[in-house]
């Protein structure tokens, strides 16, 4: 993972009660993911229960970081800040762990995604220095 | 216990102008309300149900319900699921019949998107999802449904030349509708060639943005009966949510697989008895994968299915949004059921445009999709029937 100028708009999340931990990681430059106490799954969103096992005890793991993108759109109109960002890609990526997470692609020439392709993460900063998490293709990474 | 036969819908309006920026929201629900109620021969007095949705002003359906002047009510309901709202009003208004909690039921639609264009920004309410959600540069729910065709496209090797079918069949129909935002005809390679907006989906894949609404009136049998007007018959209802599943969405199917066979099954009705169908057409790729969902054809080859014609009127296979839906017509309050279900009454009372009037019109399917197919949804489908057939 690297911590260089954002690659596209970073804005910080707000941290809440349930992910607070989350987010602090990322500011560490570290991926995290909940996992169930109880019945061990790999919970995404984020959140201190379970939707499997129905009960709430969640603990972070550090997560590999890799997957594969699930489905992707180039995106060709936007508004506001993202708007001199096009053409980018926003993805699913499916995590090792099992979840499809959206988030961007970065760092690599949008008409060349594929799904399927192999991604992992990397995190940009927001001005105040939260972390968020994107993806780079692993072949293409610089 | 089943909802067959036990409501009818007695009144429909669409208002028919698509930008609106001289009234109020109030004002639009009141026009509509008027319509609706004038087209089922009822009044504001009669009414003692009332259902709409959260963008309607105020805290609650009770602000509303003050301002229309509604003061019998014994049953209110504002079930908030995006564009399918509209759908689950009709089933919850029919279960309220059938319960006895009311008998003459309104349901109202309106918003003013176009005209609020660069005023507004819809923010929608804040989820626990939000934060891993909003970060990456969404742009409405075009990048959500471009993620779920360009699965489709992956998955079933789907074509955006098929998902452009689905678009000619709307503006064929729309050339017979005066009222159309978009009344011309275009073919395929126009649709192709329209600017790319979110990979694969381009200009002319997505519907318009209107302003708009328009209302129903649900009522019981009994008041069926004393009404000059011919009513149609509500036979089934399904509905179903379809969230994230902890992550691991599957984006090639829609929750038209739990709401289909839930009113297909109370209707005791197939796919193979339906003479017209409002599908949900927010997009292309929206009506693809609905009419696979419900059995139209085979998980897969909604692309197939589209492209030979099979939905344009009167003489299709399956003749759909014959007013040329949100697609070409309106898409009123960025909420397209209302309009669905208007244009099926339409059909099943002999009253749409001549061109596109389906022969013998009989039982009508209408199917909402609210939210976004690219991560959580709302699905309710409808079968509708003849009063008399």
């Amino acid at each position: 993972m690297s911590a260089t100028e954002p690659r596209l708009p970073t804005t910080a999340p707000t941290p809440g009660r349930e992910t607070k931990l989350f987010w602090e990681a990322l500011a560490d430059d570290r991926f995290v993911l909940p996992r169930c106490d109880r019945c061990g799954h790999v919970v995404w969103y984020p959140r201190q229960f379970c939707p499997v096992c129905h009960t709430m005890g969640v603990s972070w793991f550090e997560a590999s970081g890799r997957g594969s993108i699930y489905s992707f759109t180039v995106v060709r109109q936007a508004y506001g800040e993202w708007k001199p960002f096009v053409p980018y890609v926003i993805a699913y990526v499916e995590l090792h762990e099992g979840p499809r997470v959206l988030t961007n692609i970065v760092d690599c020439d949008p008409d060349s995604v594929a799904i399927g392709d192999p991604v992992e993460v990397v995190v940009d900063r927001s001005p105040e220095g939260a972390g968020v998490y994107r993806f780079v293709p692993v072949t293409r990474r610089r | 216990m089943t909802i067959r036969g036990k409501a009818h819908i007695a009144g429909a309006f669409e208002h028919p102008r698509r930008e609106i920026p001289d009234r109020t929201l109030p004002q639009l629900h009141a026009e509509v309300a008027t319509g609706a109620l004038a087209d089922a021969g009822l009044s504001f007095d009669d009414v003692d149900g009332f259902f709409t949705d959260s963008m309607a002003p105020g805290w609650s359906p009770i602000t509303m319900a003050e301002y229309l002047g509604l003061d019998h009510l014994s049953y209110f309901d504002n079930t908030e699921s995006g564009g399918s709202s509209y759908l689950m009003h009709v089933g919850h208004a029919a279960a309220a019949i059938a319960a006895g909690k009311c008998n003459v039921a309104l349901i109202t639609l309106a918003g003013t998107p176009r005209s609020d264009r660069g005023r507004m920004r819809g923010g929608g309410n804040m989820g626990p999802d939000s934060p891993f959600e909003w970060l990456w540069g969404t742009t409405g729910p075009v990048s959500q449904y471009a993620l779920v065709a360009q699965r489709h496209m992956y998955e079933f090797g789907t074509t955006s030349e098929q998902l452009a079918w689905v678009k000619i069949a709307a503006s064929r129909h729309a050339r017979h509708n005066p009222n159309a935002f978009l009344p011309d005809e275009v073919s395929v390679d126009e649709v192709l060639a329209s600017r790319m907006i979110s990979d694969p989906l381009h200009l002319l894949d997505c519907c318009v943005v209107t302003d708009g609404g328009g209302a129903i009136v649900v009522v019981s049998p009994d008041v069926a009966s004393t009404l000059d007007r011919s009513t149609v018959s509500l036979l089934g209802h399904g509905e179903a949510p379809k969230h994230m599943h902890d992550g691991r969405i599957d984006l090639s199917y829609t929750g038209g697989v739990w709401s289909g066979p839930r009113a297909f099954e109370e209707a005791g009705l197939t796919p193979d008895d339906i003479d017209y169908a409002s599908i949900y057409d927010s997009f292309t790729i929206t009506v693809v994968v609905t009419l696979e969902d419900l059995g139209f054809c085979e998980k897969g080859k909604g692309g197939p299915f589209v492209a030979d014609g099979a939905l344009e009127a009167p003489h299709g296979r399956l003749p759909f949004n014959t007013d040329g839906g949100g697609l070409c017509n309106n898409h009123p309050g960025n909420r397209g059921g209302m309009t669905k279900i208007i244009e099926a009454v339409r059909q099943l009372r002999g009253e749409a445009n001549a061109a596109v009037q389906v022969p013998d019109c009989e039982v009508a399917i209408v199917h909402g999709t609210g939210g976004s197919l690219g991560n959580r949804s709302g699905a309710a489908t409808l079968i509708l029937g003849r009063a008399d057939a």
